[in-house]
């Protein structure tokens, strides 16, 4: 057990723990958070995908013990049900969802992109979103919300 | 989440929803109910069961069909808000849960649209309120009933007194049975339904709100995890609880027969634990050797049932004529759900509560009961959702493993499955081998006989089976038993409820030609063999394995034949339906009738085919064409689709926003299932056990753009509609990469390898 300062959506967070736990189970167990989700455990699918230094990064595989001072941003911490983020409201606009449970990996990895580069091509977004899982296939749908949201976002 | 059913019924806005008076166990001895389901303590013959109007004129409507992610959640709001003319924002839908909602069994198959839509249950239950609140109102009022009008749950009379719905019935119950003769309100007159209303829980899910089962968590709750044999058929030998003694938060380590679990305070002492515990297991047998298992399929003992029988096909296929034979083949597929199964179960000494994703909320109760051998009407299973399922995923072996391991410890316990739980145990979608002969007069296909081996052990537990799953073959019990035995001459009406009989068979069973087509000399039957794995319902079971040899099938005769497969399926089919759908598809993608291969290409390194396929989903759930265009590599024997185009008839829509989403992520999933998607094994194990050693198309997977036409009959009830286009996806393709390449495939998954191998021997044999 350690003693673990986390920032997590911009709250300070002091927490007693075995550094080796994974930062997913930190997010979801101690915190409470929905957003990032687990579904493989391994850095294959995703689900599980938190925002660091302006990276995504998966957290399924990271001991909370190196999260460091970084701040942590999951899909709840980009906006609210009243104001959802831009990239967000793209999402819900273009329906691009059935489940959902990919979503943590579809949205921030889409968002992170833009955010490195906002005149990224359909192939460089489409290149980056490789090792995301999207077993409804909503493919087509996300892929729209995303080039909207790049829209709004240099409009 | 814990809260009682009374303080659950006064959130939910419906403190009136009582249960008829006779106990479960009265009713028990009767025959199965309307759905097919053994009847519940929740009548649903009686209003009450399915709708209450609170006080504040919010009409909470209780159903036995749950959401995953297909929009069913959605559109039965709409359904309810339509039918008793009150805003969508004032229908509150609570979806499976045994304490509160009536028992519709299984949502699967398709079969919520047909069942709930049409002139029953939740629909009829909606309808009768209405037509309840009109009298109610006409008492007060003081006027005819038919001179009323409602909207926005106020009734109006001639004289422009009006009466809210909440004024006549709020909080009190109705008391009334469903009224059969309840009137349905027009398609024509829709304003609710039949609209593409955004998904409810969009703005949820986009935001990180939306709770999964995943995010259940209970008071006291505790973390578990199973330790799962080492391969199929292994038995328990010895469990060393030294060998775990350290992992701090350890709780206890759970043996029940062959069932092992851990359960810990935190899911990661749970994990480290359960990779750590020492566990000898006894072998299991050797499995059938992947290489060859179509010809080990064909050879076993089966049972036997004949779909079809002319009794003259082998006479016809004997004379003169061309006879062509095809043999195809479908390998296991997997659910592969993202997420992988989660559960949490509070199990105390005389009552349990249950939080499941199942399909099952019923059925799964029954099964827990019998394994906590606890009453069961001391049980409790409440839907919540889990990750997209596409049928049997893990949800009920998870549901099951979290009432043992939580009845074991005393203390509530979620369980959530690994990657390898998941993928190494799930009840696979079926191995298929399908045989085909046909003979080809000038006049057309004279006779036609098909003929399927299917890989099958257990299924859905239902009500009594928990030996269909892993967790019940851990405890002791057995799948359910495939006798073999062989067919008997079919009898009473067509039954295609796995489309083994082929769309252009006259489908002629005791003097009645129920088939869609016109082949009078023809056979299906199948053989239910007994796997090595697990197997169950994966989205269009047996449907699209059937479908795909079914329509490849009918694209090699329409070669032999010089026929365009248009004009040529449809010389075969009768089915006005199909035949809708069929020509819907070929002109929305500007088909050019010419026979197959394209004779155009030039020797480019890549080449374009068009293909087409077209089904009666379950013979009459829904109709569907699809076309599609693909590229092949002839170096790389790589196969990208670039386009779909689906004509869908599946009656009324309900919500076309949804079913677009629906038939798209279905036709990109069909694709993902035709080129890459395949079970692999050893000697002793499944071996895809993640996404490394399971192959699916990923997000960064170009995908074709997909184009969705209705045509949409009048006076037709609704069917099924979210696996009819799925269904065509192998089999389109299979045509497309015939005519791009005169190369026929009739082995799934279409891989380059694949590919390039079946073109490199049609060039040899030239
Ligand atoms: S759960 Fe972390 S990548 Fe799959
Ligand atoms: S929406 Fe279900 S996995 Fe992506």
């Amino acid at each position: 057990m350690q003693e673990i300062t986390l920032k997590v959506n911009g709250k300070r967070h002091v927490l007693k723990i075995d550094p080796e736990t994974p930062l997913l189970f930190v997010l979801n167990d101690e915190l409470g958070l929905c957003g990032p989700r687990f579904g493989c455990g391994m850095a294959q699918c995703g689900a599980c995908t938190v925002i660091m230094r302006g990276q995504v990064v998966r957290s399924c595989v990271m001991p909370v013990s190196a999260v460091g001072q970084d701040e942590v941003t999951t899909l709840e911490g980009l906006g609210t049900l009243e104001q959802p983020h831009p990239i967000q409201q793209a999402f819900i606009e273009e329906g691009a969802a059935q489940c959902g449970f990919c979503l943590s990996g579809v949205i921030l990895t889409a968002k992170a992109t833009l955010d490195a580069n906002p005149d990224a091509s359909d192939q460089e977004i489409r290149d980056a979103l490789g090792g995301v899982l999207c077993r409804c296939f909503v493919h087509s749908r996300m892929l729209r919300a995303i080039r909207k949201y790049a829209e709004t976002r240099r409009a | 989440m814990t809260q009682s059913r009374r303080q659950f019924l006064k959130s939910s806005g419906a403190l009136i929803i009582s249960f008829s008076a006779a106990p479960w166990n009265a009713l028990s001895a009767q025959d199965q109910g309307q759905f097919g389901t053994h009847p519940s303590h929740i009548d649903p013959g009686k209003l009450d069961s399915w709708l209450a109007v609170g006080s504040d004129g919010v009409a909470t409507a209780y159903t036995g069909k749950c959401d995953f992610g297909q929009g069913i959640f959605t559109a039965q709001s709409q359904l309810v808000a339509e039918e008793l003319c009150v805003p969508l924002a004032r229908v509150k839908l609570i979806q499976c849960d045994t304490s509160i909602t009536p028992d519709q069994g299984t949502t699967s198959g398709s079969q919520s649209t047909p069942t709930n839509f049409n002139s029953q249950s939740l629909a009829l239950a909606a309808a009768t309120a209405r037509e309840a609140l009109l009298n109610l109102a006409a008492k007060k009022l003081v006027e005819p009933a038919e001179q009323l009008t409602v909207a926005n749950g106020v009734i109006t009379g001639k004289t422009g007194r009006a009466v809210k719905y909440e004024e006549l019935i709020g909080n009190r119950h109705f008391n009334l049975s469903l009224s059969p003769t309840a009137k349905r309100r027009s398609v024509a007159a829709w304003t609710v339904l039949g609209k593409p209303v955004p998904s409810l829980d969009r703005p949820a899910l986009m935001t990180g709100q939306f709770e999964f089962v995943h995010n259940i968590r209970v008071p006291g709750m505790l973390h578990g995890r199973v330790v799962r044999p080492p391969e199929m058929g292994a038995t328990l030998a010895h469990v060393d609880d030294q060998s775990v003694r350290n992992v701090r938060g350890l709780v206890k380590v759970v043996v029940r027969k062959d069932f092992v679990g851990v359960v810990a305070e935190t899911q990661y002492a749970a994990a480290v634990a359960a990779c750590q515990l020492a566990v000898q297991w006894n072998p299991g047998p050797e499995l059938p050797p992947q290489q060859n298992f179509f010809d080990y399929l064909q050879k076993q003992p089966s049972r036997d049932v004949l779909g079809v029988d002319s009794g003259d096909v082998d006479a016809q296929l004997s004379s003169v004529g061309s006879v062509i034979r095809a043999k195809y083949t479908y390998p296991y597929q997997m659910h592969g759900s993202v997420g992988t199964s989660c559960a949490v179960a509070d199990v105390k000494a005389d009552s349990a509560t249950v939080w499941s994703a199942t399909q099952s909320a019923y059925p799964t109760r029954s099964i827990i009961a019998k394994l906590l051998n606890m009453p069961l009407d001391k049980i409790r299973v409440i839907f919540v959702r889990g990750s997209g399922c596409y049928g049997l995923n893990g949800a009920d072996a998870v549901s099951f493993d979290a009432a043992i391991l939580s009845q074991a410890v005393g203390k509530p316990v979620r369980l959530q499955f690994s990657r390898q739980d998941e993928m190494m145990w799930e009840n696979l979608g079926a191995a298929c081998v399908v045989e085909h002969r046909a003979r080809l007069t000038k006049d057309g296909i004279a006779a036609w006989d098909r003929e399927d081996w299917v890989a099958s052990r257990g299924s859905r537990p239902g009500y009594n089976q928990p030996g269909n799953v892993i967790t019940g073959m851990l405890l002791g019990y057995d799948p359910e038993p495939i006798e073999p035995r062989s067919a008997k001459a079919p009898a009473g009406k067509l039954r295609n409820g796995s489309n083994i009989v082929p769309s252009y068979f006259a489908g002629c069973v005791g003097g009645s030609c129920q088939g869609d087509g016109t082949i009078r000399s023809e056979r299906a039957l199948t053989h239910s063999v007994r796997s090595p794995f697990f197997t169950g319902p994966l989205r269009s079971p047996l449907r699209i394995q059937n479908t795909f040899a079914n329509e490849c099938f009918m694209d090699e005769l329409c070669k032999l034949a010089k026929a365009d497969p248009v004009a040529f399926r449809l010389q075969h089919l009768k089915n006005s339906r199909v035949i809708g759908v069929l020509k819907a598809a070929a002109s929305a993608s500007n088909w050019q009738a010419r026979p197959s291969p394209r004779t155009d290409t030039s020797r480019a390194q890549t080449v374009t085919g068009r293909g087409i396929a077209c089904v009666a989903y379950e013979g009459d759930n829904g109709y569907a064409a699809l076309v599609a265009e693909v590229e092949v590599d002839l170096q790389t024997g790589t196969v990208r689709p670039k386009r779909f185009v689906a004509a869908l008839d599946c009656g009324p829509i309900s919500n076309p926003d949804g079913l677009r989403n629906q038939t798209e992520g279905g036709i990109l999933q069909g694709m993902s299932r035709a080129l890459v998607e395949e079970v692999i094994w050893d000697k002793k194990r499944i071996t895809s056990v993640d996404w490394e050693t399971y192959s699916s198309l990923y997000l960064d997977y170009e995908m074709p753009a997909v184009e969705t036409v209705f045509v949409t009959p009048t006076d037709v009830p609704a069917t099924g509609a979210g696996e009819t286009a799925i269904t065509l996806v192998p089999a389109v393709i299979g045509n497309a990469i015939f005519d791009a390449t005169g190369v026929r495939l009739r082995d799934l998954p279409f891989t380059p390898a694949r590919v390039k191998a079946a073109l490199v021997e049609v060039e040899h044999r030239a």
